[in-house]
């Protein structure tokens, strides 16, 4: 056993009502730069709609993530390397920014400058590629909330699984159409294929937190890891040169706080927590024969911090007290190991990824409460779940390989939750027996509960800081390595001062007044006394 | 002049090269990069590219060959002058011309294709002037001193002379008597060789053999050092592991 910690996050989709908050915080923060302009690190999704970049997800034509050879051994599905080196000079499958879409701005200069007419000026659309007149054709998010679905809808890659495996045909017609938002970042996964991919060796994941990250100054730009990437969440700077992608906001993480994306989500649907792992099985787990076991698979490459032979082992593979500490109070091992109501996005592309989703049950009980039945009994629940308006063979191909039992599964649980806690809310003594229809204590249904729906910034984000493990030694880490007394006419009479030697007289050793951490807790507490 | 041009620049040049990739790696390594354009336009570059590297590639085992190789050697293995000649025109010339080929296909590309043209800095332009010509030089001196049955023999001149280089003792006056198409190719290829580091063909170093033989996935550790430079008290130090 090798323990590994890794930070990662899982999404309620149940409360996404694709605002594009995350999007646009995240693209102020990261890429609002020239040659960034087509990259969104956190994008939304509707679904169902061909993604971003445009069927991303069709990796008969993108060959992005893994494949099992005819040993069953995993390889890269754009190639093994050899063959990756022979095409170097020409990266054969790799998308064109047409794929995402051309970036524009638009030629403001005519509103204050056209002469005067009879005709309003207009702000032509420029591109930002060739700088000339350009038709805007496609975004990020062009197909938004379903605009122009009876085009672009059956392009979906998932509605032509559907279509050619379950045979189920996906309506777009009015009022047999159903869609929810997908916020998808980099997955920082497991076993990830753009790191394989790198010929630099430049794309790494961090043995602390699992973080996979471009060193920019190894990055050659060879553009593999583009490909490699299944999610396509790898974008090509084309003004530096070079690859970058979602950084899980590294430098909140390092000192505790959340990501961009989760801090601004107005939804509050984010959860960002630790979960320990077994890096000796990551790649008998992502190698298992049958696309519908990875799910499984991947639940079992994680390790619960509770068992003491855990804890050791982890104490052992360096990993700090308060990492551990962390994992057991995670969120988000909570919803995807203890409540298994979280599932990860696309296992099927062997990179176990770990960006997980609650599967979005919402619109359920208004259709039942529609129909003239109690829309939050658990019996009728249950029994409509089947009848989803989003139908379960979509949310598998997604989120299970296809498998729609632990779809179900999830699905059921939100269900008797919300029966659950219906009849506490009116008063009743709840009897139990929905938390018993799946499998779960009420003491259980009610902590899921307080996780899902009261959600406090303490208990969606719990993120030990990276120097936590360090701290002794960061503690005033802007001091010199010696005495504290060691100032200029002081014990010691002086020696270098806390940023080098230089001339004249020495300032005094710097001690903070306040740390960042107790100012936090000063302006985001709940409690009136945690804000003197 | 001679002395200036066969004596002294080649280990200018190569003193470029070397100062060159060396303070490019120390201080910009950040700018060290291919510079691809593919992410604009990737059909017509899928053709071209490959056509040009592998042409190119040929090229330069040709010259390594030709240069660094003494005809003694090939001699020793049986291959007669005529024989080395014969190879030397055609392959040298199929060389040649893929990487001419792929060449103009990719300026091409660049000059018509607007979002590629706006990317294209006043340092590739030089560049190509001098990469596109020097390719176009050296298949002319070759093509204008050689027929089927015979050709300008440069490994009794410019092979000694690029060899004598190493010894620190250039024989000079082998130059002496070289035609002046390879005179000239030859001033335009040192003069090449020093760019190398100043432009974005510094790529052609960085050409990832590594990876062969590295394991899949990459872990990297924070550096400690950026945590806190206190080393931990005397007694607290970890004991295990």
């Amino acid at each position: 056993m090798r323990v590994m910690a890794q930070i990662a996050m899982v999404m309620n989709l149940d409360k996404c009502i694709g605002c594009h908050t995350c999007s646009v915080t995240c693209k102020q923060t990261w890429t609002n730069r020239s040659g960034m302009e087509y990259a969104w690190f956190n994008n939304v999704e509707t679904r169902p709609g061909q993604g971003y970049p445009r069927r991303y997800a069709d990796q008969d034509k993108w060959q992005g993530g893994w494949e099992l050879d005819r040993r069953g051994r995993l390889k890269l599905k754009q190639g093994g390397r050899l063959k990756k080196l022979l095409t170097i000079f020409g990266n054969p499958v790799q998308p064109t920014v047409q794929d995402y879409y051309e970036p524009w701005t638009y030629d403001y200069r005519t509103l204050t400058d056209a002469p005067l007419g009879d005709d309003y000026p207009v702000a032509g659309p420029r591109s930002l590629l060739s700088g000339k007149p350009m038709d805007v054709k496609w975004s990020a998010n062009w197909d938004d909330n379903l605009g122009g679905m009876p085009e672009h809808g059956t392009r979906d890659p998932v509605v032509e699984r559907m279509q050619a495996e379950v045979g189920e045909k996906v309506r777009f017609a009015f009022e047999q159409t159903f869609m929810f938002y997908l916020p998808r970042i980099c997955e920082h996964c497991l076993n990830p294929a753009c790191v394989a991919a790198c010929p630099s060796g430049a794309i790494y994941k961090r043995a602390e937190d699992g973080i996979v990250l471009v060193d920019q100054d190894d990055c050659r730009g060879w553009r593999q890891c583009v490909t490699g990437c299944p999610y396509k969440k790898i974008y090509f700077n084309h003004r530096t040169g070079k690859a970058e992608k979602c950084t899980f906001c590294y430098p909140r993480i390092e000192v505790g706080l959340p990501t961009v994306c989760s801090e601004t989500c107005v939804g509050r649907l984010r959860y960002l927590g630790v979960l320990l792992y077994d890096a000796d099985k990551v790649t008998a787990a992502a190698s298992v024969q049958d696309e519908k076991d990875l799910y499984e698979a991947q639940l079992g490459v994680f390790l619960d911090p509770d068992d003491p032979e855990v804890r050791r082992a982890a104490e052992r593979d360096g990993i700090a007290y308060d990492w551990i500490e962390a994992a057991r109070r995670s969120p988000v091992r909570a919803l995807i190991s203890t409540y298994r109501i979280a599932l990860p996005l696309h296992p099927e592309f062997r990179t176990m990824p770990m960006v997980w989703y609650i599967p979005p049950l919402s619109p359920v009980v208004e259709a039942v409460s529609a129909a003239g039945h109690d829309g939050e009994q658990a019996g009728n629940l249950f029994g409509a779940i089947d009848a989803l308006r989003i139908p379960i063979a979509y949310l598998a191909e997604l989120f299970t390989a296809g498998d729609p039992a632990p779809v179900r599964a999830s699905l059921d649980r939100l269900a008797a939750m919300r029966s659950h806690m219906r009849d506490l809310n009116l008063g009743r003594t709840p009897d139990g027996s929905a938390a018993g229809a799946v499998g779960m204590t009420p003491e259980q249904i009610e902590e899921m509960y307080h996780l899902l729906a009261i959600a406090k910034y303490e208990d969606r984000y719990v993120i030990p800081t990276a120097a936590a493990g360090d701290a002794r030694r960061l503690e005033e880490s802007a001091l010199p390595d010696g005495c504290s007394l060691d100032y200029e006419d002081g014990p010691g009479m002086g020696g270098d001062g806390p940023f080098g030697a230089d001339s004249g007289r020495k300032s005094l050793p710097l001690v903070s007044v306040e740390s960042f951490h107790i100012m936090r807790r000063r302006q985001t507490s709940d409690d009136p006394g945690d804000a003197q | 002049m001679d002395i200036l041009l066969w004596g002294a620049l080649p280990y200018v040049a190569f003193a470029s090269l070397v100062g060159g990739l060396w303070w490019r790696h120390k201080y910009d390594q950040f700018g060290w990069t291919t510079r691809s354009s593919e992410v604009y336009e990737s059909t017509l570059l899928n053709i071209a590219s490959p056509l040009f590297h592998y042409g190119i590639l040929a090229v330069l085992g040709g010259h390594l060959l030709g240069l660094f190789v003494p005809a003694s050697w090939t001699d020793a293995i049986g291959i007669s002058e005529h024989g080395y000649h014969l190879i030397s025109l055609f392959a040298g010339t199929l060389a040649g011309v893929l990487a001419i080929a792929g060449i103009l296909m990719l300026v091409y590309r660049r000059r018509t294709n607007a979002p590629v043209f706006r990317a294209t800095t006043g340092n590739d332009k030089f560049m190509y002037v001098f990469l596109v010509g020097n390719i176009v030089l050296g298949l002319t001196a070759k093509l204008a001193h050689s027929s089927i049955s015979s050709g300008y023999n440069y490994r009794e001149t410019i092979a000694p002379w690029a060899r004598s280089l190493f010894t620190l003792q250039p024989k000079v006056d082998l130059m002496n008597g070289v035609p002046l198409a390879y005179q000239v190719h030859a001033v335009v290829g040192m003069f090449l060789i020093a760019i190398v580091p100043f432009t974005r063909l510094v790529h052609m170093f960085s050409l990832p053999l590594q990876y062969f033989f590295r394991p899949y996935v990459v872990y990297r550790s924070r550096d400690p050092k950026q945590l806190g430079e206190v080393k931990p008290r005397r007694g607290w130090e970890r004991v295990d592991s």
